[in-house]
């Protein structure tokens, strides 16, 4: 089988594979088939949980594979998280039609609150859900696109790269902020009915979301390992070990990293496009520079330039997360500064480096 | 009628039989035939008399009354237009004297009285009510008592006594102020009453003496004076002047046009004001992450904390000097210096050694205590935000004239923020830390092999920057509310400073601070706050492509990664 073949010298790429097929299959199973009073039932609400930290994994991987492989320590990940996000609840908003509070067949809830009159012309085609995923994927690409094109360009690196990729997020923030954007501003979307015809709330939709976002982690982790394997992906680690020298070399060191960068934040896009159905609610806060980094710290405990430690680190950051929110609320931040400070200094290669048999070999 | 200086005889000659009777009175003890007697020798004085009415009348016949008691020729008139302006003026239940309530006391009310002006003692809330009044009333009460002020001895009270009646001059005003002009001795005064004497002048017939009296308007800026001149070039329904008179009507228009001018020019001075101000604390809140910055190479995203704890430092002063309000602020500046820069060497020798050369990496080890002085603070104030006071110094505003008014608490910070600056700068050009700051900044190991000890620098490094760090949170804590988000909030603004101006560029950071603070400024008037800060964002973005390295980047081989 080629997915095997590519994760033959592969082992947590393997583990994570078997995982997510596991989750895939009996996750259905347990929350649609399993009676309710029996101990392998599973609530909706775990569903939901386990389908966000599955588009947060996602969101990290396309993190690792431009920080971890290429070296660009993007803050602004988040950006093209939230705009994948906010494509797909524009979507969902034009669904609700004319069940909203104010029963406008066309104009969403707020615009109606607003006194607009007409659509705006960006919110034209969203009704179509094809035309949808186009711009789940075409915006923030694009933005990605120009955003790298004009900074790879120039040789703007290292911090000053993470720096201006913080400054990018943080404008989207404040753009989105303002009502007079059209995105709902201070509340965002929200108040979602229905995708495609199927109740967004019902168990059966959340289960196929679910489902989606487990073969979607999967596609993605393989084209990930895909593309790293590659010649390009040895050029794109020649590049974050040496970037002059790989330009010396011959090689267009800006093309290299422009692609990947652009393959990434399509990555992270699409997992925003997941996220949205899943939790009810995009708002400007997705844009904040504080997720941005929280991102980054999710690769780092996990380990980056792995690709599967930035899954689990995902996944243990956000578990440890929701867990200390719900019963400590005031200690989260501790732990979460602690684990900034303690990975960065006792764990440059993360948790998954304590297990790695060659992690004395690569220093 | 009987002339005014007989007149205050005659009262003072009442005011001693008054005394002598309230004397007996207290003495009596409150026998009824008593009250009688006071009551009868007192009502026949004008000013008593006048009094007794204003407490009885209903306000629309009290008008009347004020404008009698403003003719009579008394000293005790103006204290009592004041209570009454001021809702001071109150009278007893039981013997229905108009009596001035002086303040709040533990008992109720502690009063004087009118008429006598002594001290009658302290009396509960509900044996006295107030004489009402209504904004008729009241703006009645204040021009005359701006009349009754134009001979005070205090030139101020004169300069506000004309301001006030130049609002609406009539001919019986113009009399007044044209009588006092000559003898008047404050140039300000002058200037003001000659103003109001203009703005009479130009309604009048006399076209020489209107167009000197447009002359004389054009050299102000008060809103009251360009009213004035636009009710000139009133027009009628069709479209042709009001005014028929041609040399007027150029004059008036040329005056306008000259005072826009000069409106618009004290705008764009005060939009600098601002401008400078703003870019003043951007550019505090930046050099010591310049320092940070540029001599080590270490991103310190704990900046805005330390910023926090400078200006949480403040408050605990203020708190433990209650009784030192005006002065807590001096003692403030060095404890937040100290306290932060300790702070800093403190993350310095705990995390960030460990992380010399991987700048991503101090880069997250920072966030993550930034997170965690965050929390600690939350849990030592609550997520509460405090409020600092300024001190009585540093608050009210430099008056230049009637358009542009500096706040003084702006000026202040403009000022201190090029006195950091300054010491900043001289540590670092004159001092033996300071040399050997920048010798390790240019090349580490060649400054190791020179015998410097670089560790110690780094440290110090370090400490300076996060010191200053803490003194911007000093500046900062005199601006907005103290609050565990305050460093958060400036943090991407600071680095944008930094990295505009070019790294490890002192004069770069504050003439990037000072630059992008002028540029929101300007921006804000028409995109408003939010797209102003987003354009000035991309802006940055923008330029950094143009200048990798920012406005002065460093050169030579200490630029090289």
């Amino acid at each position: 089988m080629f997915s095997m073949g590519l994760l033959k010298n592969d082992l947590g790429g393997r583990i994570i594979f078997y995982l997510l097929a596991a989750a895939a299959i009996l996750v259905p199973v347990c929350n649609l088939v399993v009676p309710e009073t029996s101990v392998f039932y599973l609530s909706s609400y775990t569903v939901t949980l386990v389908g966000k930290y599955l588009t947060y994994a996602l969101l990290a991987l396309a993190l690792d594979l431009v920080w971890g492989y290429c070296g660009i320590l993007s803050l602004g990940h988040g950006a093209f998280f939230a705009l994948g996000g906010y494509s797909m609840g524009m979507y969902l908003m034009r669904q609700i039609g004319e069940r909203g509070v104010y029963g406008h067949p066309i104009l969403p809830d707020f615009m109606v609150f607003l006194n607009w009159k007409e659509l705006p012309w960006y919110w034209y085609g969203f009704d179509q859900f094809w035309f949808a995923m186009l711009m789940v994927v075409l915006v923030p690409t694009l933005l990605a696109f120009v955003f790298g094109w004009l900074a790879f360009r120039s040789r703007v690196t290292g911090v000053y790269l993470a720096i201006i990729t913080q400054a990018l997020t943080y404008a989207l923030m404040l753009a989105f902020f303002l009502n007079e954007m059209g995105f709902g501003g201070n509340n965002g979307l929200t108040d979602f009915k229905d995708i495609l015809g199927f109740n967004i709330q019902s168990d059966a939709t959340r289960v196929v979301i679910f489902v989606l976002s487990c073969v979607a982690l999967a596609a993605a982790y393989l084209a990930c390992r895909y593309i790293v394997e590659s010649k390009l992906g040895r050029v794109v680690l020649a590049i974050r070990d040496a970037e002059d020298r790989t330009r010396f070399i011959g090689y267009r060191v800006e093309r290299f990293k422009l692609w990947i960068f652009v393959f990434s934040a399509a990555l992270a896009a699409i997992a925003g496009a997941l996220y949205v159905p899943q939790v009810g609610i995009i708002n400007p806060g997705e844009f904040a520079p504080l997720n941005s980094i929280e991102v980054v710290i999710w690769v780092a405990v996990g380990g980056r330039g792995t690709l599967y430690g930035a899954i689990a680190g995902a996944f243990l950051v956000n578990y440890s997360k929701t867990l200390l929110t719900g019963s400590l609320p005031e200690v989260w931040l501790f732990v979460l500064g602690s684990m900034f400070v303690l990975s960065t200094v006792f764990l440059p290669k993360g948790l998954v480096g304590l297990f790695s048999k060659d992690g004395k070999e690569d220093e | 009628m009987v002339n005014g200086k007989s007149q205050l005889l005659l009262n003072r000659a009442w005011l001693s039989v008054f005394l002598m009777l309230i004397g007996c009175l207290l003495t009596i003890a409150q026998a009824q035939s008593g009250t009688n007697t006071v009551e009868a020798v007192v009502s026949q004085d004008a000013f008593t008399e006048l009094i007794h009415q204003l407490r009885d009348a209903k306000l629309r016949k009290k008008p009347a009354l004020v404008k009698q008691l403003g003719e009579l020729q008394d000293t005790r008139v103006e204290a009592v237009l004041q209570a009454l302006l001021d809702g001071r003026l109150y009278y007893t239940k039981d013997d229905r004297r108009a009596v001035v309530f002086k303040e709040n006391s533990e008992k109720g009310y502690r009063i004087t009285d009118v008429v006598s002006g002594t001290l009658i003692g302290e009396i509960g809330k509900r044996q006295a009510k107030k004489i009402g009044v209504n904004n008729t009333l009241r703006r009645i009460l204040r021009s005359k008592l701006a009349e009754l002020k134009l001979d005070s001895d205090a030139s101020e009270e004169r300069l506000k006594a004309v301001k006030a009646l130049s609002q609406k001059m009539d001919a019986r005003l113009g009399h007044l102020l044209r009588d006092r002009l000559p003898g008047e001795e404050d140039d300000d005064v002058r200037a003001v009453m000659s103003l109001a004497i203009a703005i009479l002048d130009v309604r009048g017939q006399d076209t020489g003496l209107r167009l000197d009296a447009i002359e004389i308007l054009a050299t102000d800026l008060s809103s009251n004076i360009r009213n004035t001149l636009n009710d000139l070039l009133r027009t009628n329904a069709d479209g042709s002047f009001a005014e028929t008179d041609k040399a007027v009507l150029e004059a008036a228009t040329d005056a306008l046009k000259k005072i826009d001018r000069q409106v618009w020019l004290y705008g764009l001075v005060e939009t600098l004001f601002f401008g400078l101000s703003l870019g003043s604390v951007l550019a505090l809140s930046a050099i010591g992450l310049a320092i940070t910055f540029g001599v080590m190479g270490v991103i310190n995203m704990a900046h805005g904390e330390l910023m926090m704890v400078g200006a949480y430092t403040t408050y605990v002063i203020q708190q433990l000097m209650p009784n030192y309000q005006d002065s807590f602020i001096l003692v403030a500046i060095p404890a937040a210096f100290l306290v932060s820069a300790l702070l800093g060497i403190c993350i310095e020798r705990g995390v960030i050694r460990f992380l010399y050369g991987r700048p991503l990496e101090t880069l997250l080890a920072t966030f993550g205590i930034s997170l965690i002085l965050q929390q600690t603070v939350r849990s030592i104030f609550s997520p509460l935000n405090r409020s600092v006071s300024t001190p009585s110094w540093m608050s009210g505003s430099l008056e230049i004239n009637s358009v542009l008014s500096l706040t003084l608490n702006r000026l202040y910070i403009i000022a201190f923020a090029l006195i950091v600056f300054g010491l900043l700068l001289m540590v670092l050009k004159k001092t033996r830390l300071g040399l050997q700051v920048r010798a390790v900044s240019q090349n580490r190991s060649m400054a190791k092999a020179m015998g410097i000890r670089s560790e110690r620098v780094d440290a110090l490094t370090f400490g300076l920057g996060s010191g200053i760090a803490g003194v911007a949170g000093v500046a900062l804590s005199q601006l907005t509310n103290v609050g565990p988000n305050l460093g958060q909030s400036y943090i991407v603004d600071s680095f944008m400073v930094v990295v505009f101006g070019g790294v490890g560029n002192l004069w770069g950071t504050l003439i990037s601070g000072m630059s992008l603070g002028v540029a929101n400024k300007i921006l804000e008037p028409f995109a408003g706050a939010v797209l102003a800060k987003i354009l000035i964002l991309v802006a940055i973005i923008l330029f950094i492509q143009i200048r990798p390295r920012g406005l002065f980047p460093q050169k030579g081989r200490a630029a090289e990664d």
